[in-house]
Parts: C-alpha cells; sequence; structure tokens
C-alpha cells in the first residue's frame, strides 16, 4: 500500500523535497491568479461594493478550518487504528495551520460585519460555532504542549480529536438550534450554487490556492517536526552516553 | 452488575464523601457562583428570574468542571489505577462505575440543591422544578463528558485548568438544551419535551462515548 511506504520517514523526506518545490510553485501561481481575478476581475456588489472581496479570503479560510480538522481526524485514526508512525506527526502539525485559518475566517468574518451588519461580532449560530472550532484547536495544540513524550501526547490528542469530531456536528446542530442569522451555504447546494459565475471562478481559485498553501505549509511542519524529534532523540543518546547506568534513551519511532 | 462493581461503587463513594473527599465543596463552589452572579448583573429580581435557569446551569457547570480532575487522578497518586487497569476487568465498565459514583458523590448534591438556589434567584415553582429536572438528567452527561478530560491530564501536575478548556467546548451541547429546556418550561408556547428528549440522548451518547474514550485515555498514559 502507497501509504505503508512513507511509513519510513527518511523516505516521506525525500518525497517532500522533490514535491514541495513544485507544490509551492503551483501554489504561488494559483494565488496570483486568484488574487488578480479577486481584485480587478470580479465585479463589485451592488449592495456591498468593494467589501464583498473580503469574501475572497474569508471563505476559503472557512472551508480550510473545516478541512484541516477532518485531515487530523483521519491521522488520528491512523494513529489509533493502524499506528501509522507519521500520522500524529501529520495531526500536529496541521493543529496549528488549521487554528491560523480559523483564526483568519473569524477576523476577516468581523472585518466585513461592521459595515454590513453594523457590528464586529453577533453571538450567530456559525460565528459561534467557528469560534468553538478555535477554542479546540488551541486546546489540543496546549495538549500537545503539556506532554513531553512525543509519542504519549500524539495517542492523547488523538483520543481527544476523535471525540471532537464526534462531537462537532453535535455543536453545531444545537448551536444551529439555539440561535440563526448567518446567510446559509450558497455554493455547495443540491440544485447548484446560487452564487453569480463572475464570483463563483475567483472564489474557486482562490480556494484551490488555500488548499495549495495548506499542504505546503503542512508538509514543511511535518518536515520541521521529523526533523525536531531527531535531534531530540539524539539529544537523549548523547545525554545517556554522557551518563553511563541510567536508564538508555528509548526509541523514538518517528526517527 | 457483579459484587466487584458494587464494590467498587461503595469505595468511590465512601473515599470522596469522607474527609479528604471534596464532594461537598462543590455544592459549596455552586452556592458561592450563584451568590456573586447578583453583584455582576445588580439585584433586579425580574432579570434574575429571567437569567436564572442559566445561572443555576452555568454555576453547575463550573462546579463539575472544578470536582473532575480528582476523578482518576488520586486513584493514580496511591497507584490504585494500575492495579484497576491490571484486574482484568473491562476498564470501559469501571470508568463507568468510577463516573456514576463521582456523580452520585458531586452531580447529585447540586441537583438537590438547585431548587434552594432557585428560592435567591426568584424562580417559580414550575421554573424551580423544570431547572432542577434538567439538571438531574443532564448533569451526568457533564460527568461522563468530563471523565475524558480527566482521563486525558491523568498524569499532568496541574491539570486542571487545561481539563475545563478541553471539556467545555465538548459540554455545549449540552448546556445549550439543559437551558433551553428549562426555559421552555416557563415561557408557555415553546414544547418542553423536545429540548428534554435532546438533553436526555445527549446523556447517554456521553454514557457510551465517555467511558470508552476515557478507557482508551488510561490505557495509553500508563504504558
Amino acid at each position: 500500500m502507497a501509504i505503508w511506504d512513507y511509513a519510513n520517514p527518511t523516505r516521506f523526506l525525500r518525497l517532500v523535497q522533490i514535491v514541495l518545490p513544485w507544490l509551492t510553485g503551483l501554489c504561488v501561481l494559483a494565488f496570483a491568479a486568484g488574487l488578480y481575478m479577486s481584485f480587478f476581475v470580479a465585479p463589485d456588489d451592488y449592495q456591498q461594493g468593494d467589501t464583498v472581496r473580503i469574501m475572497y479570503i474569508h471563505v476559503p479560510a472557512a472551508w480550510l478550518s473545516m478541512m484541516c480538522y477532518s485531515i487530523m481526524a483521519v491521522s488520528s485514526l491512523g494513529t489509533l487504528v493502524w499506528k501509522h508512525p507519521l500520522a500524529d506527526v501529520s495531526a500536529k502539525c496541521a493543529a496549528p495551520i488549521g487554528a491560523a485559518f480559523t483564526f483568519m475566517a473569524l477576523v476577516t468574518g468581523s472585518l466585513w460585519g461592521k459595515p454590513m451588519w453594523g457590528t464586529y461580532w453577533v453571538w450567530d449560530a456559525r460565528l459561534t460555532s467557528v469560534l468553538v472550532l478555535l477554542i479546540m484547536y488551541l486546546g489540543l495544540m496546549t495538549l500537545w504542549r503539556t506532554m513531553e513524550d512525543p509519542i504519549k501526547a500524539g495517542k492523547a490528542a488523538a483520543i481527544l480529536t476523535l471525540v471532537g469530531a464526534l462531537n462537532l456536528p453535535v455543536i453545531k446542530f444545537s448551536v444551529d438550534w439555539w440561535n440563526t442569522l448567518h446567510q446559509p451555504a450558497s455554493v455547495i447546494r443540491m440544485d447548484g450554487p446560487t452564487i453569480h459565475p463572475d464570483i463563483l471562478w475567483p472564489l474557486l481559485v482562490m480556494a484551490v490556492a488555500f488548499t495549495l498553501l495548506f499542504f505546503v505549509l503542512h508538509l514543511m511542519a511535518m518536515r520541521n517536526e521529523i526533523l525536531r524529534r531527531r535531534v531530540r532523540a539524539m539529544r537523549l543518546r548523547a545525554a545517556s552516553a554522557a551518563q553511563p547506568g541510567t536508564a538508555a534513551a528509548t526509541a523514538q519511532p518517528a526517527e | 452488575m457483579s459484587s466487584w462493581g458494587v464494590a467498587l461503587f461503595n469505595r468511590d463513594l465512601r473515599l470522596s464523601v469522607r474527609i479528604g473527599g471534596s464532594a461537598l465543596v462543590g455544592v459549596l463552589f455552586f452556592l458561592a457562583v450563584v451568590t456573586v452572579i447578583p453583584f455582576g448583573v445588580g439585584p433586579d429580581l425580574n432579570l434574575l428570574a429571567r437569567i436564572g435557569p442559566a445561572i443555576l446551569w452555568i454555576g453547575a457547570l463550573l462546579a463539575t468542571l472544578l470536582g473532575l480532575d480528582r476523578l482518576f487522578q488520586a486513584d493514580r497518586e496511591d497507584g490504585t489505577l494500575d492495579l484497576m487497569l491490571m484486574a482484568g476487568r473491562p476498564l470501559e465498565l469501571v470508568v463507568l462505575i468510577k463516573c456514576l459514583a463521582h456523580w452520585v458523590a458531586t452531580g447529585l448534591p447540586l441537583v438537590v440543591a438547585a431548587p434552594l438556589l432557585g428560592i435567591f434567584l426568584n424562580l417559580d415553582p414550575v421554573a424551580m422544578g423544570a431547572v432542577t429536572l434538567t439538571l438531574l438528567v443532564g448533569t451526568p452527561a457533564l460527568t461522563l463528558i468530563g471523565a475524558i478530560g480527566a482521563a486525558l491530564t491523568v498524569s499532568l501536575r496541574r491539570g486542571g485548568l487545561l481539563l475545563a478548556v478541553l471539556v467545555i467546548p465538548l459540554a455545549i451541547p449540552v448546556l445549550i438544551f439543559g437551558v433551553s429546556a428549562a426555559d421552555a418550561a416557563i415561557h408557555d408556547p415553546v414544547p418542553f419535551l423536545t429540548p428534554f428528549l435532546i438533553l436526555t440522548a445527549l446523556s447517554l451518547i456521553a454514557a457510551v462515548v465517555g467511558p470508552v474514550a476515557a478507557a482508551m485515555a488510561l490505557r495509553f498514559s500508563a504504558d
């Protein structure tokens, strides 16, 4: 199975080395095209004027914030069920990126909300569930930071990620029950999108660009994490060599 | 339930009720929170009656969260947890029984205290009954969800704050449906049974997810 070939971190690092420049190039191109389209090609909204352009950042960021959690949930399954050695590296590295996208969605949303709704923040269902998502990301990151052993921390965080993944639909549903003001989804619907193509195309290009950006950052973060663990393992080995008699450093699977 | 289950339940209950246990401190904390709220929002009795169910629910949530860090930690410190892991009994069941004992020692007193505190908040009898009933059904869910956080943070020395941060997002649905069921009972046109049944369902789901996830976390923290 292809995914098992890259269970070996060295092989994975070699793959990253080959893929990353291409992916970075594609990402830059997609951003250039997407930004040009959203600033110069896409028309002003007849009501919202230029502020509608915030959407080209806001909506992809919001999509990515959810995709990031899905990737973390799949990686957590990989940690707990298949014990894939890179799965917890992937989950750990996706969390800060997801938190950043979630934060970006919240900030751009409230910047848009001030002229449109007249307030930076409303306790509306969607905004609230995104805020809850941000808190969950930050909680997960804290859990990782508080545990010293990366393997143990990875397992604990994987359990929490999966419980969160089970709970997120429930939270979403209950917050919807609680209060709803945000406009309903208008791109992904059964009867086709309700957005005009002039606006839809820049949005889709930006979505592709954001997705590529995520993968670039994710691969870079995973590479750094693998190297960081190697450094940690080397230090442990050096420390135990300097002081014979103490317990030998345990081997890290992610070496 | 076999005899070991009853023995475990009795042991946990006795430990948390007797000196050194902190079961009744939770009720005191609950009282303190409810006392402090009028200082924050003003002594207007109409306002207090309107937000009373919410205050009681938030007080119960905070009191539950504060007591949770002792759920597994005391057992880990004196080595009992390792014995439980090696006992060959299903760990999920052990966790469920421990949660049940913990709830009887800390959650049930909150439910019993709720009508009394409702008097302070100018709740009418119907509202008082509704809040008490929703707390009775909903606080087990808080304990069971909290068990996940308690198991994840069991090896940390100062895990209490982190536990609260991890558990609060997961407890939001319980809070929403608990408060809206209590509110529905006060304001007639909204049906009471719909949110109440969803709250019951949330408790039942928590009774499955909580012990399974907590047991898994305990196993990982041990090895």
